[in-house]
């Protein structure tokens, strides 16, 4: 595993284009562009305020910058760097801003989710949805770009409305049996669209491309409810985590419940591995004094770490939430598929130091890793089944049917992992922490060994 | 109270027995003269000699006699009447006197006896009744306990009761206020979705508002700046909304529906196929294990042979809708389905007669054969056993086998070897010998302790001997009154020749026995007490070993221990005699051993 130098980013806005080939990081106002490859600049562009979002457009083309404090949306081109385009919201102002799938419009959402504007950049047109819902995820396009699903929301009332990508024209436009809408998700195939309840109501509705209710799932009442929903890549399963700590999956073909996934506190009896990292301080002995500990003196604060597999039964620490308090860090807040959907990885939010790894064929737990500190973020390598982890430290975690790793990140000033994300190849991983970012490349001889 | 009075007869009936004792001390026949003085110090009896005193006078013989005459008679001792040996003389005819004196003294003893007997009776009555009322007060105290416990119970049991009430109320109480909060849950619910609405409605009002405002306003700075515009992605001119086009979209949707139900219909085939193989292969199969059965078993009952019926126009059907599988018709399908489910019918039926029959051969052999699986466990226990020892010879072979090798590939070596073997093999003799060797000794040792422990049993046994005779021959010197003497000589030779007799037969009975009977002489209880707890010195046990030659009755027992060790010494002969042919260096210790046990 090799490290690359540490480059300076501003708020973690940091992606690789669709194609793999570029690198785009925005430092202060400026955004640059380098070759993922040698890391060299390509690019460099200068935009009229603080980037506050970017984007890569579907065709690694363009890339868009927002600034949401002016109202403002710059698109640079790569292969005509200089074009230049700029949106201009004016005094309704701007809250999101992003590509449509075909990468030659733009959607922005306005303050207050007044409207959505949709601009051409073929033809300069703008088009105004209204209506939009301010949710947890009101718009989503299919996996092919073909569709996209808003929610609405007109008379106390939640709707959806399925747009085709390609002019805008109005699909479907369907009523929802929700309370308070939180959320919709297209299925990978684009046949199925799941609709959610805010958490106050357990209840998650899945409908058809052309607006039939195919069916209604509710796990219980009275309590809080729905907190994530996760589709697997092959379609075939939904995944639900919720307030009750428990993970709920439903199958494509009755959308029943096939099984539910607990996050118990205390592991016993199966055959699960749980991996716990372990803290050792370098003990300062005599053979420490040589030239070798002295060069690599700024990471003598750093301690060593490891993983251990305990014996079962192992108590997980609970962080017990406050029941006064609004949204209470409890339930499945984060569900992820690996790419081959054999594996599904979840997060409970009072247990923040672990990792659930749950196989999917045989539908029970697979692994659980135990870190030593709260997991930021974690996210499934897009070729392999292979999870990588960050906690806020020095260091670096992988996960893999075949075993745990932990890799301390050789860079000086402590550079600590704020968030990752997998290059589409999977064969380097980004890292990022508050100021800075860090390229880590797998060793791919190895992997394939 | 009942204690004490119970314990009042008891003292007076001790005193009685004191009384008695007394008494029968003093009416031995042999000295009367001083026994009239010594009653006389006696207080109780004081009263009676003055009587006695007062009856007879030198004057009243006669009459004394005649009335003594008449009380005899009247108690029944007709035999003889006392006469004067002279008429009216003072003496009196001495041998009818005795007699009658003889008689009243064995009437007065019998009495005495029954006296005693009855006391004893009444002892054990006073003390059965003490346990009695012991018995009782325990029981009564008993009795008070439970009641207690009882009445203990009971309070706790209402107090339980209290309790269950008071928590039903309570139990009613928060039910009630559960209901309560469900319809306050419930009006707040409302209200808070109808406030909801409220804002909602204001909110979107003002949304509405403000866009207009925003559109009224003609807002310059709404625009886009675009250098130059750019093509579709894919190349593409854009289109006119019109009416084809989005009967063109609604096209591409259903295609697009129809693509994935499709698909998904393909799965599905492609599962239920595989379902269907799965349930024509069962089918075969249980036709194929069915079918065996219902053959042999045809026309045995009735029931069997309308199965056998049924099945085989099932196997048509089923073969038939294997035929037109195929195509997949309903028609197939639910012959397929129906076969499926009477094949599995019969299976099923089939299983549980076979539990049945299981059930009731297991009961059968259960009922009439419990010894047969003994039986058998036993043989297969013996077969296993021969197993074993074929295999240990297997072994054994083996083993000789590599020996041979060893030995023909290697000469010097495994002379080596084999002389370390040959010296094994003789260590594990000797070894083995050794083990017997000890176990004669430690049988030697048992032995000896067994004729140490005799030798001062008969030691302290003689020393009683010595001490008897010695007190025997004492009093013999002392009273040399030839009446007495000769009572009191036979009845101790008796008593000492019975002891004799006993000692070399029975040695540890003979103690206990003699301790029994001692108790009533005191002559002979003396010596037990002191030597039964007191080690003998050595110098007894010489004493005892060496002979002693004056008196018949030690030669007698004398020669009997002689015996025993003449038979010892044989015995540890052999033993050495044995131990020398086996091993040298320990019959030399042992002979030590054996001279120290005989010095």
């Amino acid at each position: 595993m090799n490290f690359s130098e540490v480059f300076k980013q501003t708020n973690q806005l940091c992606k690789v284009s669709p194609d793999g080939k570029y690198l785009a990081t925005c430092v202060q106002y400026r955004l640059v562009v380098r070759d993922v490859s040698t890391l060299q600049i390509l690019q460099l562009y200068t935009c009229l305020d603080q980037i506050s979002h970017m984007e890569w457009s579907s065709d690694s083309l363009f890339i868009l910058c927002a600034m949401y404090k002016r109202g403002l949306v710059q698109v640079w081109s790569l292969e005509q760097p200089d074009w230049h385009c700029k949106i201009d919201e004016g005094s309704i102002g701007l809250v999101s801003s992003r590509w449509s799938p075909d990468g030659r419009h733009i959607l922005n959402t306005t303050e207050f989710h007044l409207r959505v504007t949709v601009w051409s950049l073929c033809t300069k047109a703008v088009s105004y949805i209204k209506y939009p819902k301010a949710c947890q995820k009101g718009i989503d396009f299919s996996r092919d770009g073909c569709y996209m699903a808003l929610a609405e929301r007109r008379d106390c009332k939640d709707y959806v409305s399925v747009f085709v990508c390609d002019d805008w024209h109005l699909l479907r436009h369907f009523e929802t049996e929700t309370q308070d809408l939180a959320g919709l998700e297209w299925s990978p195939n684009g046949c199925v669209l799941a609709v959610w309840d805010s958490c106050l109501e357990y209840k998650v509705l899945l409908y058809s491309l052309d607006g039939r209710l195919l069916s209604t799932y509710s796990a219980y009442e009275w309590s809080l409810g729905v907190k994530s929903v996760t589709w697997s890549p092959s379609s075939q399963f939904l995944a639900i985590g919720s307030y009750d700590e428990k993970v709920r999956i439903l199958n494509h073909i009755t959308w029943k419940k096939i099984t539910q996934f607990d996050h118990p506190a205390a592991i016993n009896n199966t055959k699960a591995v749980v991996y716990k990292e372990v803290e050792k301080r370098p003990a300062v002995g005599s053979d420490d004094l040589s030239l070798h500990n002295i060069t690599i003196g700024t990471t003598l604060f750093n301690t060593q770490s490891k993983y251990e597999i305990c014996p079962l039964p192992v108590q997980i620490p609970v962080v017990k939430p406050d029941p006064d308090r609004a949204n209470p860090k409890i339930g499945v807040s984060t569900l992820a598929f690996s790419s081959d959907s054999r594996y599904l990885a979840t997060r409970n939010d009072n247990m923040t130091t672990v990792v659930w790894v749950w196989d999917m064929q045989k539908m029970n737990l697979e692994a659980v890793l135990e870190q030593t500190s709260a997991i930021r973020c974690f996210q499934w390598d897009p070729r392999r089944p292979r999870l990588a982890l960050c906690t806020a430290t020095t260091k670096l975690y992988l996960w893999s049917p075949a075993g745990c790793v932990s890799v301390q990140v050789p860079t000086e000033g402590g550079f600590q992992v704020q968030s990752l994300s997998w290059h589409c190849s999977g064969d380097s991983l980004i890292l990022l922490g508050k100021e800075q970012l860090c390229l880590c490349y797998m060793d791919t001889d190895q992997d394939e060994k | 109270m009942g204690e004490w009075w119970t314990s009042v007869p008891t003292e007076t009936s001790m005193g009685n027995y004191e009384i008695s004792s007394i008494s029968h001390v003093t009416m031995s026949p042999s000295r009367q003269n001083n026994l009239v003085s010594m009653c006389s110090s006696l207080p109780l009896s004081k009263s009676s000699y003055n009587v006695i005193s007062a009856f007879c006078t030198e004057d009243n013989i006669p009459q004394c006699i005649l009335y003594i005459n008449q009380e005899l008679a009247s108690l029944g001792l007709s035999c003889a009447c006392i006469e004067a040996s002279s008429p009216g003389g003072a003496g009196l005819s001495t041998v009818p006197a005795m007699n009658a004196m003889y008689e009243l003294l064995q009437i007065h003893r019998r009495n005495m006896c029954t006296l005693e007997e009855l006391e004893r009776e009444q002892l054990k009555k006073s003390s059965t009744l003490e346990h009695m009322q012991m018995n009782n007060s325990r029981l009564k105290d008993q009795l008070e306990f439970s009641m207690r416990e009882k009445s203990g119970l009971h309070e706790t049991e209402r107090q339980l009761q209290l309790k269950i009430k008071t928590l039903q109320s309570c139990l009613k109480t928060e039910k009630d206020e559960v209901q309560k909060l469900q319809s306050i849950i419930a009006s707040r619910a409302s209200q808070y979705s109808h406030d909801a609405k409220r804002k909602e409605r204001e909110a979107a009002k003002l949304k509405e508002r403000l866009s207009q405002l925003l559109v009224d306003r003609k807002d310059k700075k709404l625009a886009i700046d675009v250098l130059n515009c750019l093509g579709r992605s894919d190349g593409k001119r854009s289109h006119w909304k019109t009416a084809k086009a989005t009967a063109s979209h609604e096209g591409e949707m259903y295609k697009s529906l129809l693509n994935d139900y499709e698909a998904s219909q393909r799965s599905l085939m492609l599962e239920n196929a595989e379902l269907k193989k799965v349930l024509q292969q069962m089918k075969r199969e249980m036709i194929h294990i069915l079918s065996p059965r219902q053959s042999s078993t045809k026309g045995a009952t009735a029931d069997d042979s309308q199965e056998q019926v049924d099945s085989d126009g099932e196997e048509k059907m089923g073969d038939s809708s294997r035929e037109t599988l195929d195509q997949s018709c309903e028609h197939a399908r639910e012959q397929l389905t129906n076969s499926i489910r009477q094949q599995w019918r019969k299976l099923r039926n089939h299983m549980e007669k076979l539990d049945s029959q299981a059930s009731q051969a297991q009961n059968q052999l259960e009922s009439n054969k419990e010894a047969i699986p003994r039986e058998t466990h036993e043989d297969e226990m013996e077969r296993m056993r021969c197993e074993v020892q074929q295999c240990k010879e297997f072994i054994h072979a083996q083993q000789q086998l590599l020996q041979q090798q060893l030995n023909t590939s290697f000469d010097d070596e495994t002379a080596a070897l084999l002389n370390d073997c040959y010296t094994l093999e003789e260590k594990e003799r000797l070894k083995e010998e050794w083990r017997l060797f000890e176990e004669q000794k430690k049988n030697f040792e048992r032995e000896r302790k067994n004729f140490t422990e005799a030798a001062i049993r008969l030691g302290r046994e003689k020393k009683a001997f010595e001490e008897d005779r010695a007190s025997w021959l004492k009093n013999q010197f002392l009273n040399m009154t030839p009446f007495t003497d000769r009572r009191r000589c036979s009845s101790s030779d008796g008593q000492s020749a019975l002891s004799i007799r006993s000692e070399p037969e029975m040695r540890m009975s003979s103690t206990k026995a003699e301790l029994a009977k001692s108790s009533t002489y005191a002559t002979f209880s003396t010596p037990k007490p002191t030597q039964s707890a007191a080690v003998p010195s050595t110098t007894e046990l010489y004493r005892t070993l060496r002979l002693i030659p004056d008196s018949s009755s030690s030669r007698h027992s004398n020669r009997g221990r002689w015996q025993e060790s003449s038979t010892i010494d044989d015995g540890d002969n052999r033993a050495k005699s044995k131990s020398r042919v086996r091993c040298g260096d320990l019959s030399i210790f042992s002979l030590g051993e054996d001279e120290n046990s005989l010095t």
